[in-house]
Order: structure tokens, then C-alpha cells, then sequence
């Protein structure tokens, strides 16, 4: 395909087109020296770099030095070439999200989550729903756009789908960690079967989370989604949102997104989460 | 020159209404206990080790004495009853068998009863006098060094948070040496919800390291070690926050910590602990706090991380207010309440700058003891390193200008990662240049009586003297339940750890309560 296109090649821009300039700043553990100074010069050399210019060394503690260093590459590359993956969803940072639930669906979105069972281990479904939550990431109690709420743990499925059904909830968040001899299973399958019963399951949105589940299982005992450790209140938060836009018929159209952006993605499953940890 | 223009009859109305919420609090406290409050008793008493499979032996007797629900009495004295029972014996298997059957214990005569509390009153007595004796050696170390980079700049106060303790020393060595004032190790995730403190040294955290007594101990040794060799005091700094507030801070007021983050009411907001829990063990925890002279800083910083920092300015003030009559309830200094706020204005609005300045001016002044914790901003923090440390350098500069206490310089890589060493690096290097160039700028200026910033403090002011009138008219607990701060909504029933909770019973004995309060 990229044969197609005319071929647009560049290079890193600082002064003059396609010098190839990087600017780029590091530590060394050694303390500042002559000879430290020549180390930094090779660290950028050994990265490809020529007119290596080391512009600062400094002290940054006894056994440290700080550098900041120039180089030029010579490597250039074919712009239109590059393929972008298109993923299904680009994930809306904290005030975006908000932004887009208050455009799209006009009202809050409701979830309530709990360790169900014998379960007593908060700490995955706290991390998801508390104000504070989780790795620098807010809690789906601090989106303004979501009300979130949290009935802790040990809860038995039937007061779970009691609790979604009066709260009238867009998604139900359960959380186990007590995997042995596969009560986690025993227990999800319980909640759903009650949910049925209770006509939940066309409307509301069944997540399932815990270090030990993956996206595969849960789909598997009929949840939506599954999420393993790692992740993210934020995750889960778009998560919801592009899942109830499907459901109305509204997921918008597939777009392009950069790679290894912050914001790059919404992950689709619990697995892929796992294997950024 | 004066730089609060609030008018003083305002802030003593505020002040009044701020001590009529919390006095309804007070009450309530001083008729309760905790399990983390009588676990810390038993700590005092010499219970630190740890049972098979790491479980604290304080919870471990504490949680036998609630399931027995004779808790209500005290674990002092329980822990009394035990050892006289079974003399010699060891002391969980002792508690174990009374808290058996509590029932089938013989009533002392009350001589016998009075003779067993003047025991563990001098047990009490001697352990708090080690206790004593180890912050007064901090406080020769200290004495005997220089402290901050010169009179009247912040203190720089930097995070380390690798989830290796012995990564965090070697972390902790390089910021001293660059020079920084306060280390902070971060915790663990979720660490506050844990209802017992790990024990041991620990190598694996997410997003942090495990604040434990004996990771307290390695780093407060290794600074030590700093501070002797820089000429200049390196303090340490913890959470004594979430479940195990009073724990912490008797850890931390052993292992020679300098300041804890202490709030009367950020683990009700933002950990959603229950604030029955929270009030009770806010007191014991600042009680110990006041006794070993440990700083400690508020958590209001954290309100405008979550509403509009323009809009919610005044939940600062008035939380401040009310975390200054909690922490005076508990026998606190103000020399010792460092309360927090944040520059944290959206940079993308016109004059921030003086708006932060109307802030940073009126917290300074209301609380003028006081040693203020000052945040760089965090909330509007992007991937963009060089404009981060631009947007520090603005805070640096309030700092300075407006004489706050303790800056923190940790966030420059918020939204990104925790920080690096070069991070650190450069922010140390910047706010050192911003303070020897602005040293006496502060002194020289004077704002316009009428202009922005007088004219924003008075709006604040106000807003939170009606929050005040409020909270004072509700209660402390339904304002909370009105989502008054934070944003957030919490019932007294609500949220984690209420079954730790437990009403002292008429005869409740807690030696180390007598001595924190002065009563022994």
C-alpha cells in the first residue's frame, strides 16, 4: 500500500532542515569527571549520534552527574509509510470524559460495585471507585459525570443485583480475589444467574475484576469485560462510556491513534492490561 | 506591611464557628476508641513482633479482645489481667485465654484492680519515657546542624518512591546531597486501607514503599548518616494517614520521624474510611504527634486536585480551620500544624499568578505560627517535562515571596512517573536559584489594598466563612454528608473500618492516654 505514496522522508528538525538535532538528558552513577564526561559522549555516540556535543555536566549527588547532550541522527524516515493502528476507542483523559458523558448521554453514569461472596479484599474495587484511586489514575468517584457507588465487601449477589436494579445502575463492578478452588467462578456465575432473573442483564453492563481474572473468563461466564491487575480507574471509566454508546447504537467511528501515547487506547481486554504491568 | 486583607472580626467569627463544629466531634471522640488506637497501647507496652505469617501480635490480641467484646475496657488493661493470670507466660497466649472467657474471670477486689493499673501506668510511664528520650536525641541532632538552606526559605521537600526501601536510601542520599530538605517516601497503593501495619523490611510496592517501623528505622538512619556528613538536617516524612493513623504516628515518633501527613478528614473524603473511625483516630494520632513533637501536614491540597482550585479556594480555608481546632483539641503546638494548599490554579487562565499570590498571602497569614506545606501544582500537570519545571518555578517563586513553610518540589513528572533523579535534580537546582534571587523580595512589596488580590482574598474569605456557618449550623458529620468538601458525600455509618469502632465502657483504661493527655 505505502508503495502508492510518494515517499516523504524526514528527519529530527532543530535549526536547519533535516540537521537532525536531539536534545536528550540523562544520569550517569559516577561521580562528575573528565572521564565521566567522556562516558556521556559515548552513551550518545553508541545511540547513533554525531557532533555530539555534551553541554552540561553536573553534580547531582556524590556518586551521580547529570548530563544534557546534543547529537545529530542521520537516520531519517518514510512520513507516509507508517501505518497507524486504528483501534475502536481513543481513551478520554479525566475532564474529556466527563465532557463527552455530559454531551452524549446527557446524565450521570451509574455503577455499583462489591467484593461479592466471602470476599473481604477491597483493595481492587476501592482503587477503581475511590475518590483517591489508583497509581496517580482518579477514582470513578471523582469523575463529576459518574456516581459511583460502593458497597464494599462480602455482599451476597442477590443484595448486588438488588442495589443495581433500584439504583437503576448502567454498570455492575464485582471484584474477587479469593480464587481457591474457583469460588471466584462459583460465585460470578451465581450473580449473574440472579441478574437474569431479575432482567438486568439486557440493560446493565456486568464487569468482572480481580488479579486473577483475565477478559477471556469473564466473557466466557457472561460478564462484558474482564479486568486483570494494573488496571486503571480511567480504563474502566471509558470502558463504560464507549460500551453504553454501543448499546444505543452510537460507538463512534473506528480513528487513528499514535502509538504509546498515554491516551492511546482503551484496553478491550484484561489480558492486554496484565501484560503492561 | 499587611497582606491579609480580611477584615479580623471575620476570621474570629470563623475561628468560633470552626471550634463549635468540632466541639460536637470532640465529644463523640472522648467517648470512644479504635482497634488502631488500642493496638498502638499495646505497641507502647512493648507489643511489636509479628505471628506467623506476618500478622501484627497487636491485632491479633486486639482482634481477640473485640471478638470476646470486651474491648470497651481497654487492651491495657486487659493486657494487665493477662499477664497477672498467667505470669511468665507469653503475652497473646495470656490474652488469648482471658479473652476466651472474660466471663469466667474473678472480679478484682478494688484494691487488686487499682494496684494492676498503677502497674501498667508505670509500664505506661517508662515506655513513653523512651519514647521521650529518642525524640529528644532528633532533636540534639537537629539542634546541633544546620537547617533549610538559609533563614526564611522553605524547606525543599522531595519523594522518593522506588518500593525498595534500600533503593529509596540511595534515592534519598542523592536528593540530600542536591539539596533537599524533607524526604517523603511515598507508600504503597492502598496502603491506607490496610487495618494493620506490615512489618519488616520491605523490597516490593506498586507505585510506592510500605511505610513499616523497620523501613522507618533504615531510612531514618541512613539520613542521619546524611545530615552529619552534609553539616545540614535532612528531615523524614510519612503518612500517618488511612486505617492506622495513631499506629503510624507512634511508629514514626519512635523511629525519630520529623513530620507525618495528618488530616482530620481526608480519609473520609478521599479513601472513603468511616469518619467515625477517622475522628477518633485523627486525636490519638495527634496526640502522640503533639507529645513527640513531630510536624504535622494537612491534606487540603488535595480539594482542589478534585473541584476547580478557583472555585473551591474557600474549602480550603475553612477545612484549615477546622483541622486548626482538631489539632488544638489534641494538645498540638501551631508550630507544629503545618497545613497544606497548592498552587493549582488551570495555567491556562490570565493572572493566576496573583490569585495564587492571594492564596499563599492569606494562609501564610492566618495561621502565622504555623509551618505552611505549600504543593507545586499537580492537576493540570502534563507529559511536557520543560514546561513542568517552568510552571514549578511560578510556585517556587509564591513560595518564597510569601514566606510558606515547607515546599514541595516532587510533582514535576506528575502524569508521567514518579520521579526520576534527574527530575529531582533539576527542581532542586531551580528552586535554590528562585529563592536566592527572591530572598527579600517579599519584604519589599506590598499589594494594592483594592486590587486583585486583596479584593480575591476578601471573596474567599467570605465564601468560607458561609461553609463555616454551615458546617457549624449541620454538625460536623452531616456536613459531610452534604458533600460540603471535597466534593464529596460521606454517612456516618458509611465507608471502611466502623466495626474497629467501640464505646469505652465506664472502667476503660488506657495508660498511654492518661500520660498524652497530661492526666498521669
Amino acid at each position: 500500500m505505502s508503495g502508492e505514496k510518494e515517499k516523504q522522508l524526514i528527519r529530527p528538525y532543530g535549526d536547519r532542515k533535516d540537521d537532525g538535532v536531539i536534545q536528550l538528558s540523562f544520569v550517569l552513577p559516577v561521580p562528575i569527571s573528565e572521564q565521566a564526561k567522556e562516558a556521556a559522549a559515548l552513551v550518545a555516540k553508541k545511540l547513533g549520534l554525531s557532533h555530539v556535543l555534551v553541554s552540561a555536566m553536573e553534580k547531582a549527588g556524590e556518586d551521580y552527574s547529570f548530563f544534557v547532550v546534543y547529537g545529530r541522527t542521520h537516520m531519517q524516515l518514510d512520513y507516509n509509510a507508517i501505518e497507524v493502528p486504528v483501534v475502536l476507542h481513543r481513551k478520554h483523559p479525566f475532564d474529556e470524559l466527563n465532557e463527552v458523558v455530559r454531551r452524549d448521554l446527557g446524565r450521570r453514569i451509574v455503577v455499583v460495585g462489591a467484593c461479592i461472596g466471602t470476599d473481604s479484599h477491597t483493595t481492587g474495587i476501592d482503587a477503581i471507585m475511590n475518590m483517591k484511586g489508583f497509581a496517580g489514575d482518579y477514582g470513578l468517584e471523582r469523575y463529576p459525570m459518574f456516581r459511583a457507588i460502593n458497597l464494599g465487601s462480602q455482599v451476597e449477589p442477590e443484595r448486588l443485583v438488588q442495589r443495581a436494579k433500584e439504583e437503576g445502575a448502567d454498570a455492575v463492578l464485582v471484584s474477587k480475589v479469593v480464587t481457591q478452588r474457583d469460588v471466584h467462578k462459583e460465585d460470578a456465575r451465581a450473580l449473574l444467574q440472579r441478574a437474569k432473573e431479575a432482567g438486568l442483564l439486557e440493560k446493565t453492563i456486568f464487569l468482572f475484576g480481580g488479579p486473577r481474572v483475565d477478559h477471556k473468563t469473564a466473557v466466557e461466564l457472561g460478564f462484558d469485560a474482564g479486568f486483570g491487575p494494573g488496571t486503571k480507574p480511567s480504563d474502566v471509566a471509558n470502558y463504560i462510556y464507549y460500551r453504553l454508546l454501543e448499546r444505543m447504537g452510537r460507538a463512534p467511528a473506528p480513528q487513528k491513534t499514535a502509538h504509546g501515547t498515554q491516551d492511546a487506547t482503551v484496553p478491550l481486554t484484561g489480558e492486554k492490561l496484565g501484560e503492561t504491568l | 506591611m499587611p497582606q491579609l486583607f480580611v477584615d479580623a472580626d471575620k476570621i474570629a467569627r470563623a475561628r468560633d464557628l470552626a471550634r463549635s463544629a468540632a466541639n460536637g466531634v470532640q465529644a463523640f471522640i472522648d467517648r470512644h476508641t479504635t482497634v488502631s488506637i488500642e493496638r498502638t497501647v499495646l505497641r507502647l507496652l512493648g507489643v511489636s513482633g509479628a505471628g506467623t505469617r506476618g500478622a501484627p501480635l497487636a491485632n491479633l490480641m486486639v482482634d481477640r479482645l473485640r471478638e470476646a467484646g470486651v474491648l470497651n475496657r481497654g487492651a491495657a488493661y486487659w493486657l494487665g489481667r493477662a499477664l497477672r493470670a498467667s505470669p511468665g507466660k507469653d503475652p497473646l497466649q495470656a490474652i488469648e485465654r482471658v479473652a476466651a472467657h472474660p466471663e469466667k474471670l474473678p472480679p478484682l477486689a478494688p484494691a487488686e484492680e487499682e494496684q494492676l493499673r498503677e502497674e501498667m501506668r508505670a509500664d505506661a510511664r517508662a515506655a513513653a519515657g523512651e519514647l521521650q528520650r529518642r525524640v529528644e536525641q532528633r532533636k540534639e541532632l537537629k539542634g546541633s546542624l544546620k537547617v533549610g538552606s538559609f533563614e526564611g526559605a522553605p524547606w525543599k521537600y522531595v519523594i522518593v518512591a522506588t518500593g525498595n526501601i534500600h533503593d529509596d536510601v540511595e534515592q534519598a542520599r542523592a536528593a540530600a546531597q542536591q539539596g533537599a530538605d524533607v524526604i517523603a517516601v511515598i507508600r504503597s497503593t492502598a496502603q491506607s486501607l490496610l487495618d494493620y501495619v506490615p512489618h519488616g523490611a520491605t523490597t516490593e510496592g506498586y507505585g510506592g514503599t510500605y511505610a513499616t517501623q523497620e523501613n522507618f528505622r533504615i531510612m531514618r538512619e541512613a539520613l542521619d548518616a546524611e545530615s552529619r556528613k552534609l553539616g545540614r538536617y535532612i528531615h523524614l516524612t510519612n503518612y500517618s494517614s488511612g486505617l492506622c493513623m495513631p499506629e503510624i504516628a507512634f511508629m514514626a515518633a519512635y523511629e525519630r520521624l520529623d513530620m507525618l501527613l495528618n488530616d482530620a478528614m481526608y480519609g473520609i473524603l478521599f479513601r472513603d474510611i468511616n469518619m467515625q473511625r477517622t475522628f477518633c483516630d485523627q486525636y490519638f494520632s495527634r496526640r502522640i504527634c503533639a507529645f513527640a513533637e513531630i510536624i504535622i501536614n494537612t491534606g487540603e491540597d488535595n480539594y482542589i486536585t478534585t473541584a476547580d482550585a478557583d472555585e473551591a479556594a474557600h474549602t480550603v480555608i475553612a477545612s484549615q480551620l477546622i483541622n486548626e481546632t482538631f489539632a488544638r483539641l489534641a494538645g498540638m503546638k501551631d508550630e507544629l500544624i503545618g497545613f497544606g494548599h497548592s498552587f493549582e490554579i488551570d495555567p491556562a487562565r490570565e493572572d493566576t499568578l496573583l490569585r495564587e499570590f492571594a492564596m499563599a498571602l492569606m494562609v501564610r497569614e492566618l495561621f502565622p505560627k504555623s509551618p505552611i506545606k505549600y504543593m507545586p501544582p499537580t492537576k493540570h500537570k502534563e507529559g511536557d517535562i520543560f514546561f513542568s519545571h517552568a510552571y514549578d518555578v511560578m510556585s517556587d517563586l509564591v513560595a518564597i515571596t510569601t514566606g510558606q513553610g515547607i515546599q514541595l518540589l516532587g510533582m514535576m513528572t506528575e502524569a508521567m512517573h514518579n520521579p526520576f533523579l534527574m527530575d529531582r535534580y533539576v527542581a532542586l537546582k531551580s528552586a535554590a536559584y528562585v529563592y536566592r534571587a527572591a530572598r527579600h523580595l517579599g519584604e519589599e512589596i506590598a499589594f494594592n489594598p483594592d486590587g486583585i488580590v486583596a479584593r480575591r482574598q476578601r471573596a474567599v474569605f467570605d465564601e468560607a466563612l458561609a461553609l463555616l456557618d454551615e458546617v457549624a449550623k449541620d454538625g460536623m458529620m452531616a456536613a459531610i454528608g452534604k458533600a460540603r468538601f471535597g466534593d464529596t458525600a460521606r454517612t456516618p455509618e458509611g465507608g471502611k473500618g466502623l466495626d474497629g469502632v467501640v464505646e469505652r465502657a465506664p472502667g476503660y483504661f488506657n495508660p498511654f492516654l492518661e500520660i498524652l493527655e497530661g492526666k498521669a
